[in-house]
């Protein structure tokens, strides 16, 4: 196929219709199997919650999930403010020593996950001697989730329109109201874009977890993890599941919200803040 | 440039102007806002990140101990760790994960690039529901993405019932391929492709497109002569935002590949858990990051920094 033809519309779209028919099979396939009566491998014995219930029973995940969902609200609180502070100061902010700050951020990017697991869990356990647990897993989830916040709300923060700042200060308002009144209002749908991936990061996280957890810290991504040594089950299939739709749930609420606070003037977030 | 995820730090800034001193100023002088807004960050990177780094730097040359898994001493740098590290039985495992990190974002381009530009140019109004449709996946837990993979991969999976079904026999071997696992890497990384390429397209100006077509170049010297260089910050940002973390993966090939297709990260995690070699690992660990570091500072210099 030429470049020529390649890049006509009618070709494109078939193209288009491929790729998410690509990047949906896989999901879809899953989320129809978790439905399967059958105890095992791909033959639809008919429709049935069979595997839901089970999984209701299942305290261990039930637990799991639950760790998840706290590691993943308190590391992403922690890495939204210390984030959103980085991203205020690097670019509101003309000072000499910016550009070390953006290498500490940058490495954080580029680190590859099992470095810094391994990292991490070598400096848990044998410099500062910490006990690994449920803490030390938030501790590891802060460190990568941070960049991230920086990243979105620093793209969201350079869209701003400085002439807002000076209309307040023209207003009568001092540099603090002005930041309290003008700038979170329009930054916030940045902060919670970035908040947002911040939570989903921490909620997938297997890599980083598994080195810094506990005996007692299994989080959902290690329990499925574990499972899978044992083969692919119907259970996990409904577990799965469980966890998409918790996730998409997510991107809803966060998606509504964007939409409202644009729709009140504020601006949506920008789909592609995200990337 | 903003909206990509990447930004190197001898980047210049995007080009915000900065805050004009009105008729009140902050009773903070710049620098120091800045540098207290920065503290947070700076104590929490420097205590989990640099610390825990150079740690695994200075393991790496350690020693394998009896009671601690690494004695590490100034007066005795064990250089050993890398001669095994690069010795023929792991040489091959660093090959392997470049070039299936490098198969994989050469597809995530081609895969990515005509869709980012249809959604771009052709989106319409439904254009924010496609990028809804690109980010949900990049939203989807990875792991259960793979597991679905490995759902349909495996030997009584979907794919195999549907060849049979079909009369193309139903016993084929995907799982433990390169195959699988480059089709892993390229299925969980692509809307990090997609993402960045959509944004700088949907920037590119349209009439350069028309320019060029009325200054009498073809499509094809359209495209690579126009688009893509324009559109090539978004291009820079995808490749690094697929093939960093492709390289370093683990998730995946644990889950679709096998022992012939293990990858530096599977290869890290044995050493720290049931290879019990931590200085080995280390050494391991230090390699991946300076290919990394040194693989991001030659494309980012050839391809231009200006673009990040």
């Amino acid at each position: 196929m030429s470049t020529k033809s390649a890049l006509r519309p009618r070709y494109l779209k078939l193209h288009a219709v491929l790729v998410f028919a690509f990047l949906f099979a896989p999901i879809i396939v899953l989320v129809v199997f978790s439905f399967n009566q059958a105890k095992s491998g791909t033959d639809w014995a008919g429709f049935s919650t069979h595997w839901y219930s089970v999984l209701r029973h299942n305290e261990a995940a039930l637990q799991a999930f639950r760790k998840t969902l706290k590691v993943a609200f308190i590391a992403t609180f922690l890495a939204t403010v210390i984030g959103t502070l980085a991203a205020f100061a690097l670019t509101r902010f003309q000072f000499r020593g910016r550009s070390g700050y953006s290498t500490l951020i940058f490495i954080s990017l580029v680190i590859p996950e099992i470095v810094m697991a391994v990292s991490l869990t070598a400096f848990f356990s044998r410099l500062v001697h910490v006990e690994l647990s449920l803490n030390t897993v938030i501790a590891a989830h802060v460190t990568f989730c941070i960049a991230f916040v920086v990243v979105v709300v620093k793209a969201r923060l350079s869209a701003f329109d400085n002439r807002l700042i000076e209309a307040a200060a023209d207003l009568g308002a001092n540099p603090f109201q002005a930041f309290l009144r003008i700038v979170l209002p329009l930054a916030t749908p940045g902060i919670a874009a970035g908040a947002m991936l911040a939570f989903v990061i921490s909620l997938d996280d297997v890599v980083i977890t598994s080195f810094t957890a506990g005996p007692g810290s299994t989080t959902l991504p290690l329990y499925i993890f574990s499972s899978l040594k044992f083969g692919v089950s119907p259970s996990i299939n409904a577990l799965s599941t469980v966890v998409l739709v918790t996730a998409l749930l997510l991107l809803t609420i966060g998606g509504l919200y964007s939409v409202r606070a644009s729709r009140r003037g504020v601006g949506a977030i920008d789909a592609t803040t995200l990337g | 440039m903003s909206t990509t995820a990447i930004d190197t730090p001898e980047a210049p800034e995007a080009p915000e102007p900065p805050a004009p001193p009105p008729g009140k100023r902050s009773r903070l002088p710049d620098w120091a806002a800045g540098n207290l807004l920065l503290l947070p960050t700076s104590v929490w990177f420097v205590i989990l990140l640099i610390i825990p780094t150079l740690l695994v730097v200075a393991y790496s040359v350690g020693q394998r101990g009896l009671i601690v898994p690494v004695k590490f001493s100034w007066g005795n740098l064990v250089w050993s760790n890398y001669r095994t590290a690069l010795n023929p039985r792991f040489l091959p495992i660093f090959w392997r994960s470049i070039w299936y990190a490098a198969v994989s974002t050469i597809l995530c381009v081609l895969i990515g690039f005509p869709l980012a530009y249809w959604i771009a140019r052709f989106g319409g109004r439904l254009r924010n529901v496609y990028l809804v449709l690109v980010i949900i996946p990049f939203l989807t837990s990875y792991l259960i993405r793979m597991y679905a993979w490995q759902f349909i991969l495996q030997r009584d999976g979907l794919l195999n019932r549907v060849l049979g079904d079909i009369g193309l026999g139903g016993n084929h071997i995907f799982l433990n391929t390169n195959f699988a696992v480059i089709l892993g890497l390229t299925y969980g990384f692509l809307p990090f492709m997609i993402l960045p390429l959509y944004a700088s397209i949907e920037r590119m100006d349209k009439s350069l497109v028309e320019a060029s077509y009325d200054l009498g170049h073809g499509k094809t010297s359209t495209l690579f002569r126009v688009i893509i260089p324009t559109v090539s910050p978004g291009l820079i940002a995808g490749v690094l935002l697929v093939f960093i973390p492709a390289v370093g993966d683990f998730v995946t090939p644990e889950l679709l590949g096998g022992v012939k297709t293990q990858m530096i990260g599977n290869t890290i995690y044995d050493q720290f858990t049931s290879g019990n070699n931590w200085p080995l690992g280390s050494a391991m660990s230090v390699l991946l990051m300076a290919l990394i570091l040194i693989g991001v500072f030659v494309y980012v210099r050839r391809v231009g920094d200006d673009a990040l």
